[in-house]
């Protein structure tokens, strides 16, 4: 988590990614920004997240990308 | 049969008192028969195009889920397999059902491009050859409509493919999905879960949703025969008389096809929007007040809504994250660095949607040229995001009122300038013309009463002049308080219905009809 978390923080620092639940709704994540959090995550975490997996519910918040990772990995 | 016609209006109110006559289970039955005869009054030709689309569509979505059933099916009934078995399972039918619908996008996609592109591919060879053979231009029918129902259609199947959407396995539904005629033309593209919850439930009269939404018509039509059509008079003249009209004039020209654009797309929404609506069925809001964004890619998540999601959601992610993409990410951290190779995917990516997004809007290459414009100046600004940063470090100026009011003449003035590969006849023409506008500005254009010989009279100008002061008026009234509807309904009846009126007759005074009236083609039908 803290690996994914120092990813975030590189994308956006002024974000509080620990507790924003709404980051897609919120529109503070745009899809320029998610492309780079999926292209880092893939060099990080050795996943490759596919474009089905790419919604709001799985990138609203660090948690839930992190559910997503797992579960990509498990699989 | 254009939305502004006699004869639309006609069908369209017929069709409105038929939809409320007849028992509720024959509401979506009766849409699809007046879909599918809006289209044939245009050309009867058109059904063929049409039908292979729907039915391709619904063969191969019911395909995938089918071969996505098999998938689940078997993997319940061998649960002793190992995660590596599960793994290659997976991939085995994936790439089934990757297949079919590789042949349907290739299909369908494959009709879009013969039947819109042939040409432009045939005018290009032949420059290429520089006289060294000539092929023959061909006479091919472009169904109306073509780009947005592909789109639309084909992004229900890709949902489908993806285990979003459930594949509709009524054909007729599916068929009035795909020709839903108040947004054939011109949009907005639907997602299927989206239209589909209230495309067939039956629909009880509703006074109120019938008034919301004639009252929307209404507003679309005044924006359109008011002031698009108006206004249109002034731009054409300005963008055929390349000698005559350069610098000062230039800049009018763009200020007005901002204006006209404008009114034309958001007004043949909103009669789309509100005929649905006055029927019950919801359809995706396209417009959020574009022209008050604050920077570029605020303006694309405000203008043409659903053509952004789109392309986002189907072509964009896709482009990012597939394999060689990701593969040259990694190349390029390793061999270009961090930073270098965090842009790639992104930018590569954005390259291929912007370029996608210019041929989708037509086969010129002024589309081209536009689509590409508009990747350089996002990625210019995504770049120059750290010069920002610093000067609003240094400058706390944000989210203060005149520097917003700077942020959003600056981006219509850049968005509209962008607009202008739309306007003049090629690439090359364009960049002239708009550089003119620094080297030949002349103030004494707008004083000197040249403005009054470009085919605008000075009634013209006065009716222009009320119309986008309504026009403002009412977005910032909608800005800051929400729906004008919404609140002239809360007001006595006499109000609402007075509002109603007044926008009749506007539209009935002041509409640009002439002798022989025939209302201009809506912009965005020629896509």
């Amino acid at each position: 988590m803290d690996r994914l978390l120092q990813i975030l923080e590189d994308i956006h620092p002024e974000v509080d990614f620990e507790t924003c639940g709404a980051l897609v709704d919120d529109k503070i994540l745009d899809s320029l920004d998610i492309i780079a959090i999926i292209s880092e995550v893939s060099a990080e975490f050795d996943v490759a997240i596919p474009a089905e997996e790419i919604v709001p519910e799985n990138f609203n918040s660090a948690q839930a990308l992190y559910a997503l990772i797992e579960r990509l990995e498990d699989e | 049969m254009l939305f502004t016609s006699y004869g639309f209006v006609a069908f369209a109110s017929a069709l409105l008192a038929a939809y409320y006559l007849v028992p509720r289970r024959w509401q979506w039955p009766l849409l699809l028969a007046a879909s599918y005869g809006f289209y044939a009054l245009a050309d009867w030709r058109y059904l063929f195009f049409l039908l292979v689309t729907t039915v391709s569509a619904y063969l191969m979505a019911v395909r995938l889920e089918d071969i996505a059933g098999e998938q689940k099916r078997y993997l319940q009934t061998h649960p002793a397999l190992t995660r590596e078995e599960k793994r290659a399972c997976k991939a085995g039918f994936k790439a089934r059902k990757w297949r079919w619908l590789l042949a349907c996008l290739l299909l369908n996609m494959g009709i879009l491009a013969v039947t819109k592109y042939t040409n432009f591919v045939i005018h290009n060879v032949n420059a290429l050859l520089h006289g060294a053979a000539h092929l023959q231009t061909v006479d091919i029918l472009v169904p109306m409509g073509i780009s947005f129902y592909t789109f639309q259609t084909m992004g229900y199947v890709i949902d489908v493919y993806r285990g979003k959407q459930a594949a509709e396995r009524n054909l007729f539904r599916l068929a009035l999905f795909v020709s839903f005629f108040p947004q054939m033309v011109q949009g907005p593209i639907s997602r299927y879960g989206d239209l589909s919850r209230t495309l067939y439930c039956g629909h009880p009269f509703d006074g109120k949703a019938v008034t919301f939404g004639l009252t929307r018509v209404l507003w679309g039509y005044f924006k359109k025969v008011v002031i698009a059509d108006r206004i249109i008079t002034g731009v054409t003249s300005l963008i055929q008389h390349t000698d005559a009209y350069t610098g000062a004039y230039v800049f009018v020209a763009m200020l007005f096809y901002a204006f006209e654009l404008y009114c034309d797309f958001t007004g043949g929404i909103d009669i789309t929007i509100g005929l649905a609506e006055a029927m019950g069925i919801r359809v995706a809001e396209n417009f959020h007040l574009p022209y008050f964004s604050k920077n570029i890619k605020e303006y694309w998540n405000r203008w043409h809504i659903t053509m952004g999601t789109w392309f986002t959601d189907y072509i964009f992610y896709p482009v990012s994250v597939c394999r060689p993409m990701l593969k040259l990410s990694k190349w390029s951290r390793e061999h270009l660095g961090q930073a270098m190779g965090k842009r790639v995917p992104v930018y590569l990516s954005c390259f291929v949607v912007w370029l996608t997004t210019g041929v989708w809007h037509g086969a010129a290459w002024n589309f081209i040229m536009w689509g590409l414009m508009n990747f350089a100046v996002i990625m210019a600004s995504q770049e120059l995001e750290p010069l920002y940063s610093r000067f609003h470090a240094r400058f706390p100026v944000r989210g203060k009122a005149p520097y917003e009011a700077f942020q959003i003449i600056r981006t219509f003035l850049l968005m509209s300038c962008v607009r202008m590969f739309d306007c003049y006849r090629d690439v090359p023409l364009t960049f002239r013309m708009v550089g003119t506008m620094f080297t030949r500005f002349r103030f004494s254009v707008f004083t000197d009463g040249s403005l009054l010989k470009i085919g605008l009279s000075g009634a013209d100008y006065a009716v222009l002049l009320a119309g986008f002061a309504v026009v403002l008026g009412v977005s910032l009234f909608q800005a800051r308080y929400g729906s004008v509807r919404q609140a002239l309904y809360a007001r006595p009846r006499a109000v609402s219905y007075g509002a109603m009126a007044l926008l009749l007759v506007a539209i009935l005074i002041f509409g640009a009809y002439g002798v022989g009236y025939d209302s201009t083609q809506f912009i965005y039908n020629q896509f």
